[in-house]
């Protein structure tokens, strides 16, 4: 799993700290998204899959593909 | 009694344009209107009228609501000709010509939401639990203090709310009675144009005159802080202010006390609640989703065609996307109808969608949680002080829930 996040896309919601906080956090100054970990361990994908789908922004995108090389 | 702008019995089959808003069937207090769930079934994009005779669409599934709310081309800018309006006293709010961020379009919008985001963000709300569940258990100790009954929205759910909201912004709580009852004339469904202006005016006036205040005393509330910035208004500030203030404690208030009538009119969630108290983040998820007290729905105006599930909506024509309705939706939430504390209800739609979604989600999330769990663990003996059939619903109001709630422990 390769995630990309689109901080111009972010609304600040904040639902995908909740869903997967090791995965993504908030700036400091603006409360927009920050990616910690762009390829997590297989563990986290869940609860990444998870955050992108209750992303109100659709400002996170998930690819597969590259995994299976 | 109250009653809803439109107190005929529902129709099962609508022929004509669907009524909005429309009325929820008696004795099924917790349910969507059986028209609008009817429309959800079997006609998922239809038309309704409003109360001045306009027409515009409503839009009832959850997939169809989600794609409606995360599309640009649909505005949320009430001045733009077609933007549906649900009473006389929106359209005045409208007209006002003091929207706040809620009613304008990206990039202004984002410029002025991204100014309060970081207030809200989730290590912020992590970081006020501590605070909120001070509140709570004062507000519970004087609650509780040599009686065995109370009203629970005036003593508990609404205060814990305002309080925090208060505390946020840098407004003085003394002033409770000054703003709430001018949020309720906003909010209710009945008020006339010009009730709403005189509150608007009041209010606005109230906070601008705080925004001046704090130019020259600064604190580290919200309000102090967006005057700092020097490049807002004390007009703009006050329209910024009064978004947060009536949206940061109606909502949760009533939330709050709802939830608390649901779990009493569902036992076995509640033992299962309070038997397991980690199930309450799942528990308020559902409330949110069962509950969805935003229950006339979120308006739009398309500025283009754009085709919704075989409907062409033309721009300028107005949409109701009737969140309750998509969080019932039988295909996301089987078993929709029922309370399920132990559902993974994390993808409901109750604090709407898109770029709009509802800035404060993350500390409304944290008072719930702490609300609901320190009301049951400190009264194990919680019950409704009234016949079910007496309480005052708000089907009068913007925002659902209960005028009151007699309860005794």
């Amino acid at each position: 799993m390769h995630i990309t996040v689109d901080q111009d896309k972010c609304c600040g919601a904040g639902s995908c700290v909740l869903a997967a906080p090791d995965v993504f956090d908030q700036r400091d100054e603006d409360g927009i998204v920050v990616l910690l970990e762009a390829r997590p361990a297989a563990g986290l994908h869940e609860a990444v899959r998870e955050a992108a789908a209750v992303c109100p922004a659709a400002a996170i995108t998930l690819e597969q593909a590259q995994e299976r090389v | 009694m109250t009653t809803a702008p439109h107190t005929e019995t529902a129709p099962l089959a609508p022929t004509a344009p669907l009524a909005v808003p429309a009325t929820r069937a008696s004795g099924c207090p917790f349910d969507p209107p059986p028209s609008v769930e009817y429309a959800r079934k079997e006609q998922p994009v239809t038309r309704a009228t409003l109360w001045d005779g306009a027409e515009c669409w409503l839009v009832t599934r959850y997939q169809d609501v989600r794609e409606v709310l995360s599309d640009p081309r649909f505005s949320s800018d009430a001045k733009r000709p077609g933007f549906p309006f649900l009473t006389a006293g929106f359209k005045e709010l409208a007209s006002s010509n003091t929207s706040s961020f809620i009613r304008q379009d990206d990039p202004e919008h984002a410029r002025l939401r991204r100014m309060l985001t970081a207030d809200f963000m989730i290590k912020k709300v992590e970081a006020m639990r501590p605070q909120v569940q001070g509140i709570a258990d004062d507000l519970l100790d004087r609650m509780t203090e040599g009686r065995t009954s109370a009203d629970l929205v005036a003593e508990f759910a609404l205060p814990l709310p305002s309080l925090v909201i208060c505390l946020l912004l840098g407004v003085p709580y003394e002033d409770h009675d000054f703003f709430q009852e001018r949020s309720r004339v906003l909010l209710n469904l009945s008020s006339t144009a010009d009730a709403v202006r005189v509150s608007q005016d009041e209010l606005l006036a109230y906070l601008e005159k705080l925004a001046e205040t704090k130019r020259h005393e600064p604190d580290d509330g919200i309000v102090s802080r967006l005057a700092a910035r020097g490049e807002l208004s004390n007009r703009d500030i006050a329209a910024m202010g009064r978004l947060l203030l009536v949206a940061g404690h109606e909502t949760t208030a009533n939330m709050t006390a709802l939830s608390t009538l649901a779990l009493l009119r569902n036992p076995r969630q509640l033992a299962a609640l309070r038997e397991d108290p980690t199930l309450i983040t799942g528990a308020v998820e559902e409330l949110l989703r069962y509950l969805t007290i935003v229950h006339n729905g979120v308006t739009r105006v398309a500025t283009e065609d754009v085709t919704v599930s075989g409907h062409t909506i033309r721009a300028g024509e107005g949409v109701i996307c009737t969140i309750n309705t998509a969080n019932r939706d039988e295909g996301v939430f089987p078993g929709s109808g029922e309370l399920d504390v132990s559902r993974d209800a994390r993808r409901h739609v109750a604090f709407g969608f898109g770029v709009h979604q509802c800035l404060g989600q993350g500390l409304a999330r944290a008072e719930l949680q702490i609300a609901i769990e320190t009301l049951l663990r400190r009264l194990p003996g919680l019950r409704l002080d009234i016949p079910f059939e007496d309480v005052p619903f708000r089907t009068d109001m913007g925002i659902y829930g209960v005028h009151a709630l007699p309860i005794a422990w």
